[in-house]
């Protein structure tokens, strides 16, 4: 016994050591985890990109399941997400509703004649006001809602062929959209 | 996420930022200076103490009055209007909690999930009191009565033989 208290303050070590090694590696602290989560989406009323004259409000977003992308064309990531935004279209029939973030609606108008249309619309926030409702403090960032317009899941930084695959698609599937896609 | 993500100056306009920042060491060390009007000295004041609590979203270990971000640009907007609107501080506090969460406060609130925060270096200083107690209790007296007795008598003979001799 007396010999193995020799070992307390090794094993004291170990114990700091798996701490600090989860506290730093694990936590990634540039992701906030989302204030917003099982939240309704916020409210607003913007204009949409595509129609000048329209305004889009939370309401618009009802009615069935969405990801909503916040992006710019100043945000390079934004520019590498793009194309897998345009495979979630165009193989899985992925609902994506953009919010252009703090940018020039024509600087976006440009980005979507040349790169391809991935949104069913986009909603202007010019100064950024919902991207602050929305807890945003970067782009891309997106937000998964249901069809109540509720905040399933929030992804900040790109959505790629992991996240997709990881985090957004098994969602879906539990919330059984594959098999509602499949009646329609 | 690359930090430099949101910036879209070009890195030679930032070096003569910064060259200019260290001309003027005063602004530099003031951080950012946003030209907000206010109605009174005292709301400039609350203002003023209002964006020395929260922490910038974007940056790791900056307030938003030290971050020249365009968050905490925006963030500073928002708690100006909130300032003006003569908005509570439990208001103010409210906003930015339940849009960022608890990263952008320095004093985080006492709940289940932190206790261990507030509680941890309390626990520690117990255990370490306790730890230093066991110790030094354990340790032998210097010397027993005896000893004592013993060492008294080789005393005073010791005082005593120089002159005895």
């Amino acid at each position: 016994m007396g010999r193995l208290r020799l070992f307390l303050p090794l094993c004291g070590f170990l114990l700091l050591v798996v701490m600090l090694w989860l506290g730093f590696s694990l936590n990634d602290p540039h992701i906030l985890p989302s204030a917003l989560l099982q939240k309704p989406f916020p409210g607003f009323e913007l204009p949409s990109l595509q129609d000048a004259e329209k305004t889009l409000t939370q309401e618009d977003l009802k009615g069935k399941i969405l990801l909503v992308n916040v992006w710019a064309t100043w945000c390079p990531t934004c520019k590498a997400e793009h194309a897998e935004l345009m495979r979630l279209k165009e193989q899985f029939g992925l609902e994506i509703a953009g919010v252009v973030y703090k940018d020039e609606p024509d600087n976006a108008r440009r980005w979507l004649a040349a790169y391809g249309d991935p949104y069913i619309y986009n909603i202007i926030d010019r100064d950024g006001r919902l991207g602050i409702d929305l807890g945003v403090y970067g782009a891309p960032e997106s937000f998964l809602l249901n069809a109540e317009g509720k905040i399933l899941y929030k992804r900040v930084g790109e959505v790629n062929a992991r996240i997709w695959r990881d985090e957004i698609r098994p969602r879906l599937e539990q919330l059984e959209y594959f098999d509602l896609d499949q009646q329609r | 996420m690359n930090f430099f993500q949101n910036n879209y100056l070009p890195v030679r306009y930032i070096t003569v930022l910064l060259l200019l920042a260290l001309l003027s060491p005063g602004m530099a060390a003031q951080g950012v200076i946003d030209a907000f009007e206010f109605e009174s000295v005292e709301q400039e004041a609350r203002y003023q103490s209002l964006v020395a609590i929260f922490r910038c979203p974007k940056c790791l270990n900056t307030n938003l009055a030290g971050s020249d971000g365009p968050i905490a640009s925006d963030l500073r907007r928002e708690i100006h209007r909130m300032v003006k609107e003569e908005q509570s501080d439990a208001y103010i506090s409210g906003f930015m909690q339940s849009r960022y969460g608890d990263f952008v406060l320095y004093d985080p609130p006492f709940r289940v999930d932190t206790w261990i925060l507030w509680l941890g270096p309390l626990v520690f200083l117990i255990l370490g009191l306790a730890f230093l107690r066991r110790f030094l209790g354990q340790r032998e007296p210097a010397m027993t009565d005896e000893e004592r007795n013993e060492l008294d008598q080789l005393l005073a003979r010791g005082e005593r033989s120089p002159s005895g001799e």
